[in-house]
């Protein structure tokens, strides 16, 4: 109750100059003739009239009134040529679909021809603007208080200043009182207000700054002193928040980069196979990401997590093909792997832009991993990114256990170690072979998967990621799969933080660079196997 | 350490700034001098607290039961591996820690591998030829050429190892045995000061082993000899002096009957490889 | 399996390799009259006439033989896989790309007497330091060697030195080319960016445009080429050419017997780095263009299959290698663009599961088969011996 009493005393705020009416048609229907003459109020000239009569229908509690206005700002608010008021739904193409303004009821399409558009200037405009966000203010609807509140940051005038006041101790959600609050302290330091300065201390938002550094070239010595002193301490806490967002880029970045890497730091790191093609794995995964979505029409989420395991097994089927086809015939001859899987992965690309597209697919990201989480004004986290980096970290724990602590990875270490010893004892190398192959490459196909959440789905994507995966391993130390993580996340890093200065392509180019003079450096990686073994 | 690996580096790099490489000095008796050499592989220590001299033109056999050290110590000698700490002169002048694997081999050191490592694709004339003492910088290799000084040098070689009729034939055809003395041919013609042999009977003959046994004695004097042997038999036959390795350090020293009735070398040894040494 | 692989190239350094090369030589020499006289002698319209386009595809193709050698020295005779060559290709083409650019003058779209059209649409107001002396034909073709010799002499020098080889050595190579080609695609840089350094007029007061012109450069191509030839050839008929293939088979060995097997590597690196920058230097006038796509990895990669074709370690191979696959991709990107790669990854599977010696082997293979025919037996088959 008290809330209308405020719109009320806010309206007439707004309203400096009383309503005048002056209905002149009929055509809507008569049942409404209050709502009709709002409306026709609107159709004169003169601009200040229509100023009046906005604040008429603002004024007139009416609960059309608010799309009314909107539909007035967009310019959808016409009259047909008989007189009628309708609001156009759909503007595009030649005949528009419109319904009556006052019953919403849809009168189908009509030529824009039999139309009038009622016209508004940029004064009116802001006007409009600063109508609807009030009347949102007082919508029982939370989330559309916290946008209006959120337009209203720097659009606040004397007029709007007061009643702001009142309706901030009345406003019960936090979010939408604290945003009110800093709209009413950006309109305190616009017109000189010390209190506007305090209140607006610690604020991340652009608008507060600009307010703020506005005011720090004011006249008003104390207020600019306080201002500058403001803006110091807020520039402070932005580069705090940037430096976080820098990491998170970072490790946003990494964590691709370690999901691409680490199925390679299993073939190549533990087998020493060069698997040129392991991009293309990646790709695999990728596609089979958007097949499944074009399966599952409508259940993107679910489709990504079947994704999951079809992509593994795509990618790890993909995987025992080349090993079988063709890297057993190269056993101990690293550089013609090399050469083979490079033609694979010029075949699978190929396979790709004939079979499917060679255009980008679009895989779509479900709801529950859109977004971001805000943390405050200067710093956001998008999900998608931060479910990579989860997804990630499980990964490599789980080839971690597997490595570690199955029958498999002990397999692997002991064909590894010595091939001659371990088919001694019973190991069958041509198996472990297999599924070590199979491993790596079904990694892979979940980092495709992954990466499918982050860029374009497209016959290049592999291509994109088999140099940096090989970096990575290398940098990591092969055969190392600690090293893998560590190389992955701190290139990622590097990266974010070079990025600002230097720009992506040249950020990139450093990056490379400096992983060449490494390797020159430490020609076995940051964590090198040691021993006997690595002399060979 | 890293300090003189970082040494030894820059020394590889400016190298045409350093003296000219400086004859070996043994007035003081010993051509090789190893003390206190450490090494170890992630913990494990593969050489510790060696101690080991060996006289200009001695014949020495090194034996040990397997992982004893043996081939870690060739690697150190030859600058392929770099201990932990220690040191390792040639001579009294030259400290081998300081010098990388091409320096050390044209200072007078050559050494023959465990497994025969010869250039296959190279026939067993350019074998000998490669490994022959010259002036090993890149122009004057661009620019060799055979001259019959050379070629006669490489012929009576080729005599000497029983190769001759092989001679054009390339390497990698050769028999385990064949490449075993293409390998001693090779250190033949490095004329070293120091030679290192690694297990030089494996795979041979009867015939061939008393071929080679005549060949190494034959050398010491001139030159010095380290032999690293499993066949008992074969030691026996060659040596004066024999050094036993045990866990990467000396476990006795003497004469091979000194040696084979010291009850430790019995212990770890002789007795537990007995009957297939015999 | 060392025996497998390396058993191959017994006979490398054997004389046959010798009438080898007189062979090579004779015909090259005798291709390059025959194009002449066709294109010149017979009339247009004639079946045997050779046409300009065609004159140029071949000068083309001879070019990209001449890097095919300089990558057979490299990875047949020394062992080192580069996946690189395609940089110093590149940057010698950039280094007479630069003169060709300078040599337009004031006749670009700008009317710029000195700056080239890029570098006006791009409004600089003068030559970077980079671009002084490339107007002087001496100096930009002391470039195209001397600049990707430089590049492989800082980089083979930290590489080799820190004994980084085998498969390490390749994936570096590959790395240092992509990040040139990212580096070569940016504007800042001064090379033309995306779309490179084009609409070239005059090569030494030449038109570029003209049959004449064209003719002269495939001749001036095909004689590189045989001059790399025998120069590859000296190389690898030295002593330091069986000190090569020793460091290829083992390396450790070859510093055992007192090598400085990096400073071995390190020079024949250089020299083949040089030959692969002539090669570009040669190609950039005939296809009238250089952008980044050269430095692009798969292209470096793609040399390397022309040299695995024609047959690793024996130089000729390398050369038949980058005609066969070059022409074979002239023929399809024609006929069906699409099945092109289908073909080229094919090609790279098939020839290293089933030809690992290439065209060139199989020559051997067959000749030897013949041989053995006719008697001989005990002698004359070393390599089944040895397996």
């Amino acid at each position: 109750m008290r809330r209308f009493l405020s719109l009320g005393l806010l309206c007439a705020l707004l309203l400096s100059i009383s309503f005048t009416a002056q209905a002149q048609s009929d055509s809507n229907p008569p049942d409404d003739p209050a709502a009709l003459e709002l409306l026709e109020a609107l159709d004169v000239r003169s601009y200040p009239a229509k100023g009046e009569a906005i604040t008429a229908i603002l004024q007139s509690d009416d609960e059309r009134a608010r799309d009314w206005l909107q539909a007035l700002l967009d310019g959808r608010l016409q009259r047909t040529d008989d007189g009628r008021f309708v609001v156009v739904l759909d503007n595009r193409g030649r005949d528009w679909p419109v319904a009556d303004a006052l019953t919403n009821e849809p009168l189908g399409d009509m030529s824009r021809r039999e139309l009038d558009r009622i016209g508004i200037n940029n004064a009116l405009r802001n006007q409009l603007r600063s109508a609807i966000a009030v009347v949102d203010l007082y919508s029982p609807d939370v989330e559309r208080r916290r946008s209006s509140a959120e337009r209203l940051l720097g659009e606040v005038d004397e007029e709007l200043a007061e009643p702001l006041g009142e309706l901030i101790t009345e406003e019960e959600d936090r979010q939408v009182q604290r945003r009110l609050a800093q709209a009413l302290a950006i309109y305190q330091v616009e017109s000189g207000q010390l209190e506007g300065v305090e209140a607006l201390r610690g604020s991340l938002h652009p608008r507060a700054r600009v307010a703020l550094s506005r005011a720090a070239s004011g006249e008003d010595p104390v207020i600019a002193d306080a201002a500058s002193e403001a803006l110091t301490s807020i520039e402070q806490n932005l580069k705090i928040n940037r430096g976080i967002e820098t990491l998170y880029f970072g490790l946003s970045l990494g964590s691709v980069l370690v999901l691409a890497a680490i199925g390679l730091a299993i073939t190549f790191g533990v087998m020493g196979v060069i698997n040129m093609a392991h991009g293309e794995l990646i790709m695999l995964g990728a596609y089979t990401t958007w097949m499944m979505q074009q399966l599952l029409p409508g259940q993107p989420g679910l489709a990504l997590i079947l994704s999951i395991p079809a992509g593994f097994m795509v990618a790890a089927l993909a995987g025992i093909a080349i090993e079988r086809g063709v890297i057993q015939f190269l056993k101990g001859r690293p550089l013609e792997t090399l050469l083979a899987t490079f033609g694979i992965s010029l075949i699978l690309q190929q396979l790709v832009r004939t079979v499917i597209s060679p255009l980008n697919r679009t895989v779509i990201t479900p709801e529950w991993m859109s977004g971001s989480l805000v943390v405050n004004d200067a710093l956001s986290l998008t999900l998608n990114r931060m479910f990579v980096l989860g997804f990630a970290l499980v990964v490599f724990a789980g080839l971690m256990l597997i490595m570690r602590r199955t029958r498999l990875g002990l397999e692997v270490r002991a064909v590894t170690q010595n091939r001659a010893m371990a088919r001694s004892m019973g190991i069958r190398a041509t198996r472990v072979d297999i599924m070590t192959f199979a491993l790596g490459s079904g990694v892979a196909g979940l980092a495709g998967v992954a990466l499918s959440q982050l860029t374009n789905v497209g016959p290049n994507l592999g291509q994109n990621y088999i140099i940096d995966s090989f970096m990575v391993v290398v940098f990591g130390g092969v055969g190392n799969l600690w090293g893998t993580l560590v190389a992955g996340l701190s290139l990622g890093i590097i990266n974010q933080v070079l990025e600002p200065w230097a720009g992506a392509v040249l950020a990139k180019i450093i990056v490379l660079v400096f992983i060449i003079l490494f390797i020159q450096k430490r020609p076995r990686g940051l964590f090198p196997q040691k021993g006997r073994a690595a002399e060979g | 350490m890293s300090f003189l690996q970082s040494l030894s580096q820059r020394d590889r790099v400016f190298d045409f700034m350093a003296p000219e490489a400086s004859p070996v000095d043994v007035r003081h008796g010993p051509i090789l001098y190893m003390e206190d050499v450490t090494v170890s592989f992630d913990g494990f220590k593969a050489i510790n607290n060696l101690n080991l001299t060996i006289d200009d033109g001695e014949l020495r056999c090194i034996i040990g039961p397997n992982g004893a050290g043996k081939t870690t110590m060739m690697d150190i000698i030859t600058g392929k591996t770099r201990p932990n700490q220690g040191s390792v002169w040639f001579g009294s002048r030259h400290n081998l820690l300081q010098m990388n694997e091409p320096d050390i081999a044209s200072l007078g050191i050559g050494r023959k591998f465990q497994k025969p490592t010869v250039f296959e694709a190279l026939s067993v004339f350019e074998n000998l030829e490669l490994a022959m003492a010259a002036d090993k910088r890149i122009f004057p290799t661009l620019t060799a050429r055979m001259t019959g000084a050379i070629k006669d040098r490489i012929d009576e070689v080729l005599e000497t190892i029983g190769l001759t009729a092989l001679r054009y034939q390339p390497a990698g055809i050769l028999s385990h045995g064949q490449k075993q003395w293409l390998e001693i041919g090779m250190l033949l013609m490095q004329r070293p000061r120091l030679l290192l042999v690694d297990e030089p009977v494996a795979g041979m003959t009867e015939q061939e082993m008393e071929r080679t046994a005549e060949l190494l004695t034959g050398l010491a004097g001139k030159q010095s000899v380290v032999v690293v042997e499993h066949d008992m038999g074969f030691v026996r036959s060659i040596a004066r002096k024999v050094t036993v390795l045990h866990q990467g350090s000396v476990l006795a020293e003497g004469s091979m009957d000194q040696v084979s009735s010291d009850p430790k070398v019995v212990e770890v040894y002789l007795g537990a490889d007995d009957e297939e040494a015999a | 399996m060392m025996t497998q692989s390396s058993s191959s190239q017994f006979w490398l350094t054997r004389p046959f390799g010798e009438r080898a090369t007189q062979i090579f030589l004779g015909v090259l020499f005798a291709a390059l009259l025959l194009v002449t006289v066709l294109h010149l002698a017979v009339p247009q319209g004639h079946p045997l006439h050779v046409n300009a386009y065609t004159v140029n595809l071949f000068g083309k193709y001879l070019s990209y033989a001449l890097l095919a050698v300089a990558v057979d020295l490299v990875w047949g005779y020394l062992g080192i896989l580069s996946l690189g060559h395609g940089a110093f290709f590149a940057i010698g083409g950039y280094a007479m790309g630069m003169y060709l650019m300078r040599q337009i003058g004031d006749r670009g779209t700008y009317g710029d007497p000195v700056l080239p059209d890029f570098m006006v649409f791009l409004s600089w107001d003068s030559l970077p330091w980079y671009w002084l002396g490339f107007d002087m034909a001496w100096f930009a073709f002391a470039m195209v060697l001397i600049a990707p010799g430089l590049l492989a002499l800082v980089f083979g020098f930290l590489a080799f030195r820190s004994r980084v080889t085998g498969v390490y050595l390749s994936i570096i190579t590959q790395a240092l080319t992509f990040a040139l080609m990212l580096a070569f695609f940016r504007n800042e840089m001064g090379f033309g960016g995306n779309n490179g350094l084009t609409d070239f007029r005059e090569l030494l007061g030449y038109n570029l445009r003209s049959n004449d012109t064209r003719l002269g450069l495939f001749i001036a191509t095909g004689v590189a080429l045989a001059l790399g030839y025998i120069l590859c050839r000296a190389i690898v008929t030295s002593k330091l050419g069986r000190v090569c293939v020793a460091t290829r088979d083992a390396e450790a060995r070859t510093r055992f017997i007192g090598y400085r097997v990096e400073r071995f590597q390190l020079f024949v690196f250089v020299v083949s780095a040089m030959l692969a920058g002539l090669a570009g230097a040669l190609y950039v006038p005939q296809v009238g263009i250089i952008n980044p796509s050269e430095f692009s990895p798969i292209f470096s990669i793609e040399i390397v299959l022309w040299v695995a074709l024609g047959g690793r370690a024996t130089l000729y191979g390398a050369v038949i290698g980058a005609i066969l696959v070059n022409y074979a991709k002239t023929v399809f990107t024609g006929v069906m663009p699409d099945a092109w790669l289908f073909a080229l990854g094919a090609m790279f599977v098939l020839v290293t599961v089933f030809l690992p010696k290439g065209v060139a082997g199989l020559f051997r293979h067959l000749k030897r088969r013949k041989r053995d025919d006719g008697g001989d037996q005990p002698n004359s088959t070393p390599k089944e011996a040895a397996v």
